[in-house]
């Protein structure tokens, strides 16, 4: 079966890369990425039962979560003052939504990335023919967190037919594009903290790190105010962009859409375009200064 | 009975060292650990400014931010990270054969070594704790009386016992399925939302509340909690350090009977 798979990969990159002769030629990026996608696939559906468990168990959590939620609104009509009910949970969908993305594309790549560059494995990637960033942040896929983003289109659902004021088509684009930034964003900063372990060696503090400041995206921007909450609101928005992530794209679609928030919506622009520069500027740097680990 | 003390506090200063070797990283990680509370604080805050203030099943503001802060202490004594799994591990690859060929009882010294990792623990992080404590002092209205202090402190050392011994139980069940993550992954699940540390048990509507009573997870986080703030008091307080007392020991017992019972099934193989 694992033979199988190898014989697969190493056809399909063969292919992809245009044949071993000819590797000046650019690879298909989008050929290598489908075949990162089918052997993962594969991968998953060789253990089935875990497969099942991981999504059972991932399911519950949201769940737990989103009874949290619910629980906090049978206390309080509103958070902030424009987030009732339905409106939150738009604003929950969203999250789970970039969340998983981010969960399913990216976490598992790039936790790995940390212990390529600490084992010395890291060499294996830097000879293969195509972009040594392409290669570390595509090459697993965790199937498994979709179940939370299949979960998350059905909350938006549930509390869209809610919604006093149910959104437009323009709006819809601009959520999709903007859910788009936000899994850039992520991305960023995850990348951007896992090259950090060329210099660190190693970097499970970086990890939590990652979690604890993504904490701080998980709830809308008004919360944080007063004379700890506005600098803080101001810092994860124009230092770190964490709280442009979820609340640009939730806003698109849960509230009407009114010029106020068109400075924000212009910044989360800039924020995607900056983060992604800034973080394949440092991913550069790293491997500049990446000294094989192996003996 | 000197030989056994001088075994034991050997296997003590062993842990004890092991765990003082990475100071640093243990005290900045204790202090980030406190993040996720700034994200709680803004939350409640904008929770009880949409209900003008009033208190929400008998917790004001400041008691409901004192009770999120005190809980990061209930867990600091029942969390008892990588126990289970490290139990079942230790069964899967043939470890705890060392168990069978060595005079040292197995749950003696992981208790042991857990007692170490928790008073390290302490030790280090007692500087960060202060400090958030000191800047969130506003919150909270004096300290409670001695008999409430004394019951405080007698709820968490169960706490931490019934913490291990729960989690001890879990990892036994490895004699039999190898693999307890899941097991342990519904214990976690249990314990984040039911023990009280997202949020006090008693706003939850008064059914759910009756059948979260009736698990042991309340006590690793909630109950010392509401013994501090007050909340328990005269015969309940009484009744509750009772109830706690009899979930350690049936997990003591539990915890024993699974060990025993797994080492007659156990089979080692190989070197």
């Amino acid at each position: 079966m694992a033979h199988d798979v190898v014989q697969a990969v190493a056809h399909d990159f063969g292919s992809a890369a245009g044949g071993l002769e000819s590797m000046s030629e650019h690879p298909s990026y989008l050929r290598v990425f489908l075949t990162f996608a089918r052997n993962s696939l594969v991968r998953d559906m060789t253990f089935r039962t875990n497969f099942l468990v991981d999504v059972v168990a991932s399911l519950t959590w949201v769940s737990m979560q989103l009874a949290f939620y619910l629980l906090i609104f049978a206390f309080a009509p509103s958070i902030g003052s424009d987030w009732g009910k339905y409106e939150f949970l738009v604003f929950l969908a969203t999250t789970l939504l970039a969340n998983s993305l981010v969960g399913a594309f990216f976490m598992p790549n790039l936790s790995e990335f940390s212990e390529l560059i600490r084992t010395g494995h890291l060499d294996f990637a830097l000879l293969k023919p195509i972009d040594t960033q392409f290669l570390v942040s595509f090459q697993r896929i965790e199937w498994s967190t979709l179940a939370n983003f299949v979960f998350a289109l059905c909350l938006l659902a549930f509390a869209l037919v809610h919604l006093e004021n149910p959104p437009q088509a323009i709006q819809w684009v601009l959520f999709i594009v903007y859910v788009g930034c936000g899994v850039a964003m992520l991305y960023s900063l995850m990348i951007a903290l896992s090259s950090a372990s060329v210099w660190m060696g190693r970097n499970q503090n970086l990890y939590d790190f990652w979690f604890y400041i993504t904490n701080f995206s998980r709830y809308p921007m008004e919360i944080y105010e007063g004379p700890i909450g506005t600098p803080l609101r101001r810092a994860f928005t124009f230092v770190v962009p964490i709280l442009v992530v979820v609340n640009v794209p939730a806003r698109m679609l849960a509230q009407p859409l009114s010029a106020q928030n068109w400075p924000l919506a212009g910044f989360a622009i800039l924020a995607t375009a900056g983060s992604l520069l800034g973080s394949r500027w440092m991913f550069v740097r790293a491997l500049a200064s990446y000294r094989s680990a192996s003996s | 009975m000197y030989a056994r003390l001088l075994t034991w506090w050997t296997i003590l200063r062993i842990c004890l060292e092991e765990r003082l070797v990475y100071r640093g990283d243990f005290a900045l990680g204790t202090l980030m650990r406190f993040l996720p509370f700034i994200t709680q604080i803004f939350l409640w805050s904008a929770v009880f400014a949409a209900r003008d203030q009033s208190p929400l099943r008998g917790y004001s503001y400041n008691e409901m931010i004192a009770y999120l802060l005190l809980t990061n202490i209930s867990r600091a004594f029942s969390s008892m990270p990588g126990l289970a799994s490290s139990i079942a591990q230790q069964i899967r690859n043939g470890e705890i054969k060392k168990f069978l060929i060595q005079p040292i009882d197995l749950i003696g010294f992981l208790l042991l070594a857990r007692v170490a990792h928790k008073v390290v623990y302490y030790v280090v992080a007692l500087a960060p704790f202060a400090l958030v404590f000191y800047l969130a002092r506003g919150f909270f209205s004096g300290w409670p009386d001695v008999t409430t202090m004394l019951a405080f402190l007698v709820s968490l050392v169960m706490a931490f016992l019934l913490g291990f011994f729960l989690e001890a139980t879990i990892g036994m069940v490895g004699f039999w399925f190898l693999e307890v993550s899941s097991l342990l992954f519904v214990y976690q699940l249990f314990s984040f939302f039911l023990s009280g540390q997202m949020f006090p048990i008693d706003i939850l509507p008064s059914a759910a509340r009756a059948a979260v009573d009736l698990l042991p997870v309340p006590y690793l986080a909630y109950f010392p909690v509401a013994v501090f703030l007050g909340k328990v008091q005269g015969t309940a307080l009484a009744w509750g350090l009772l109830v706690q007392a009899g979930w350690v020991v049936l997990f003591m017992v539990a915890s024993r009977v699974a060990l025993h019972r797994g080492l007659i099934r156990y089979s080692g193989f190989g070197g």
